[in-house]
Parts: C-alpha cells; sequence; structure tokens
C-alpha cells in the first residue's frame, strides 16, 4: 500500500517536470503527410508521398535545440496516374534509381512567437543541395504535437524536369511541397 | 409542313458532325502518345473542344425542342420508322453522355478542367483513382458505341439518297435559297 502511493506520488513528481519540457519526437506515420501542389497547363494539380521517414526532437520550451531530418522516399510518389508516377521516375525528373531519397536537414530554428517558427535546412534532391527556410506552426493537441508547413521551391533548381520538360510552359517550375508531421510526446 | 431543316439545325448538325468526327481521330491519337508535354497539351486541347461539342449539343437540343424536324417519308416502314428514331435518340445521349463522360473522368484523375484555360468547370466528383480509371473506361466503351451508331447513321442516310431515292440526305444539306 505504502509503495504504492510513493510510486504515485513519484510518477506525479515526474508528469509535472515532463510539463516543462516536453519533447516531441515519436513520428507518427499515420498521421504525417507530404504532398506537393504544382500547376499543369495552368491548372492547380496535387500529388503525395506515401513513405518518408523523419526524426524529430523540438520541446517548445527550448526551440532553438530542436532538430529534424527528414527523407522522403521518392519511389513512393503519387501523382495521380500510373503513366505519371513512371514517368517522375526516370532520369530527366527524380531519376529515383540514382537517387532514391530527397533529404531536408534542419540546422537552425526560430521563434516567430505564437506558434509560428522558422526551420532553416539543407534541402537535397537528385543530388543538389540548396539552404532553405521553410515557415512552420506547432500546435500541441494532447501529448502528441503537429507540425505544418509549407516550402515553394523552383523544380529548375534541382534538375526536376530535364530534356523535353526543361520549359515551364506545360508544368510549372514552382511546386509548394506542403507537411503536416505529428509527433507523440516521448 | 416543313420539308427541309431550318438553317440553324443544318449549321448545328454539320458544325457537331465536324467536331465529332474530329475528336474521335483526336482521341485515340493522343491516348497513344509517349507522356511528354505535347501530350500533356493536347489533352487540355481535347478536352476544351470537348466542352465546345457538349455546349454546342445543349443549343441543338434546345433548338431541337422548339422546331419538329421534316417527316419521314412515307414510304418507310415502321420497323425502318423505329429504327430512325431510336438511332436519333441514342446519338443525342451518346453526344451527351461522351462528354460528360470525359469532364467527370477528369475531375475524378484530379485534373480540373479549365476551358481554354479561362473557365474553369466545377468538379463534380471529388479526387479519386479508381473511378477515375472506371470513367476512362466509360468514356472508351461510349466513344466505340457511338462509331458504330454512326456507321448506321451514314449508311442508312446513303441508303435513303442511292437505294430509296427520298430527300432524306437532301434536307439536311445546305440549300441555295432557305
Ligand atoms: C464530343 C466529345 C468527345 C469525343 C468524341 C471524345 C472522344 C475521345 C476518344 C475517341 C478518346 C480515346 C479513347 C481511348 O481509346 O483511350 C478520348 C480520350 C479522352 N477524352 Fe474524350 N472525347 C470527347 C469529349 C471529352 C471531354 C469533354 C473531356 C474532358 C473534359 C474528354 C477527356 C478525355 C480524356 C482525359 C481522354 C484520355 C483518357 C485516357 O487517359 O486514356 N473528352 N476521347
Amino acid at each position: 500500500m505504502k509503495r504504492t502511493a510513493l510510486t504515485l506520488i513519484a510518477s506525479f513528481a515526474f508528469a509535472a517536470t515532463a510539463a516543462h519540457a516536453v519533447e516531441y519526437g515519436q513520428v507518427q506515420p499515420d498521421k504525417s503527410r507530404i504532398a506537393f501542389d504544382y500547376q499543369q497547363m495552368g491548372v492547380a494539380m496535387q500529388g503525395t508521398f506515401g513513405k518518408f521517414a523523419s526524426e524529430l526532437r523540438f520541446d517548445p520550451a527550448a526551440p532553438q535545440s530542436a532538430s529534424a531530418r527528414i527523407e522522403v522516399d521518392l519511389a513512393s510518389v503519387d501523382t495521380g496516374s500510373e503513366e505519371g508516377d513512371e514517368e517522375v521516375a526516370r532520369k530527366t525528373w527524380f531519376d529515383t534509381k540514382g537517387f532514391p531519397v530527397a533529404r531536408f536537414e534542419s540546422s537552425v530554428v526560430k521563434t516567430l512567437g505564437g506558434d509560428k517558427y522558422e526551420v532553416a535546412g539543407k534541402l537535397t534532391i537528385k543530388g543538389t543541395t540548396k539552404d532553405v527556410v521553410v515557415p512552420a506552426t506547432f500546435t500541441a493537441q494532447g501529448d502528441s504535437g503537429v507540425f505544418e508547413g509549407a516550402l515553394t521551391i523552383r523544380r529548375g533548381d534541382f534538375s526536376i524536369g530535364e530534356g523535353a520538360w526543361k520549359a515551364f510552359d506545360v508544368v510549372a517550375n514552382d511546386v509548394v511541397i506542403r507537411f503536416r508531421i505529428t509527433a507523440a510526446a516521448r | 409542313m416543313n420539308t427541309h431543316y431550318t438553317a440553324t439545325a443544318k449549321l448545328l448538325h454539320w458544325l457537331i458532325a465536324l467536331m465529332i468526327f474530329g475528336m474521335l481521330g483526336f482521341g485515340f491519337y493522343m491516348t497513344g502518345l509517349d507522356l511528354s508535354p505535347t501530350k500533356l497539351e493536347l489533352y487540355s486541347w481535347h478536352k476544351w473542344a470537348g466542352v465546345t461539342v457538349f455546349a454546342l449539343v445543349l443549343v441543338r437540343l434546345a433548338w431541337r425542342i422548339g422546331h419538329k424536324p421534316p417527316a419521314l417519308p412515307a414510304h418507310m416502314p415502321a420497323i425502318e420508322r423505329l429504327a430512325a428514331h431510336a438511332g436519333h435518340h441514342l446519338l443525342y445521349v451518346l453526344m451527351l453522355a461522351i462528354p460528360l463522360s470525359g469532364w467527370l473522368m477528369s475531375s475524378a484523375k484530379g485534373f480540373q478542367t479549365v476551358w481554354f484555360g479561362v473557365l474553369p468547370l466545377p468538379d463534380l466528383l471529388a479526387k479519386d483513382k479508381a473511378l477515375g480509371n472506371l470513367l476512362e473506361t466509360v468514356h472508351v466503351v461510349l466513344n466505340y458505341t457511338l462509331i458504330a451508331v454512326l456507321l448506321g447513321h451514314v449508311g442508312a442516310a446513303l441508303k435513303h439518297h442511292f437505294i430509296d431515292r427520298d430527300d432524306v440526305l437532301t434536307r439536311m444539306l445546305p440549300r441555295r435559297k432557305d
């Protein structure tokens, strides 16, 4: 009886300290999503990546020490049509055989106030690495946290769509990568 | 009773006929191409022209409701009259159903139709890959049906002209004085 009470008190005490420094890091793939928006013949189109691995460390009390590393399995692309999925795997697009993974690695996280953050980092696609700044929001939902944001890249910067696709009249240059990543507190 | 179709009915008949022949060839040609920017451009033009046909068919139907066509020749047996009426109804249905299936297919495939890049048509269906593929099959099967009915339609018109020697074909042709 006494033992139980002690354990209870101990776990309350632990919960209290944990509340001050919750670290969100247990990514829940089923509640996370990476999609991309672009224009084709002037019409808004959307695709998704079904598989990606992410490693997160985020403590709202110490955002400056947060870090993120996201690796997208490019073979898991869904453009909406099989013909499209096969096309983007080719050398002229992602060259999925040569470069199977697109990677984002954070460097500096800046707080913009409220739930808004700016995550600077390096984005690597098809052998090209660029510095990017990703605007993101963080919302705590129960004992997990949701990170959301969007980053506009130019596909031309990463040689995505070469040869006949190099012009931007049919498939536009701008691609908006939108993400929603849910992570449970550790 | 009129012995000829109105000038409006003739214009719509031949304009739509020309566009549909073009669309059939266009459709089969473009789907056979390897994916390229050109193919995507052709798909868009196919959709824009198809929506135009759809709009013209609506105008034609409205005109048809207000204007009775000339009566069929008296010599036609009941079975031929039935075939003629059924065939014409089927043509109207196909002329509406084919572009409509194309529009719905595009919505289901997640590629909205924006008429000539200017007028967005509402997506009547949400994005759904399986439904998109099904509607693609519907579009194709309806097109093969149309080709079969058109063969009958043209064959019947030629039979009227060369075998029955009546005015069924000529009354749909342009006249000097109307
Ligand atoms: C008079 C109207 C139309 C005709 C006669 C027509 C005819 C055709 C034909 C013959 C094909 C090729 C079928 C095949 O073998 O794959 C085709 C394909 C196609 N049509 Fe139409 N069409 C019409 C209207 C439309 C409209 C209004 C749209 C969309 C707004 C549309 C969208 C498409 C698409 C997307 C395909 C390609 C299907 C695929 O992915 O293989 N069509 N059409």
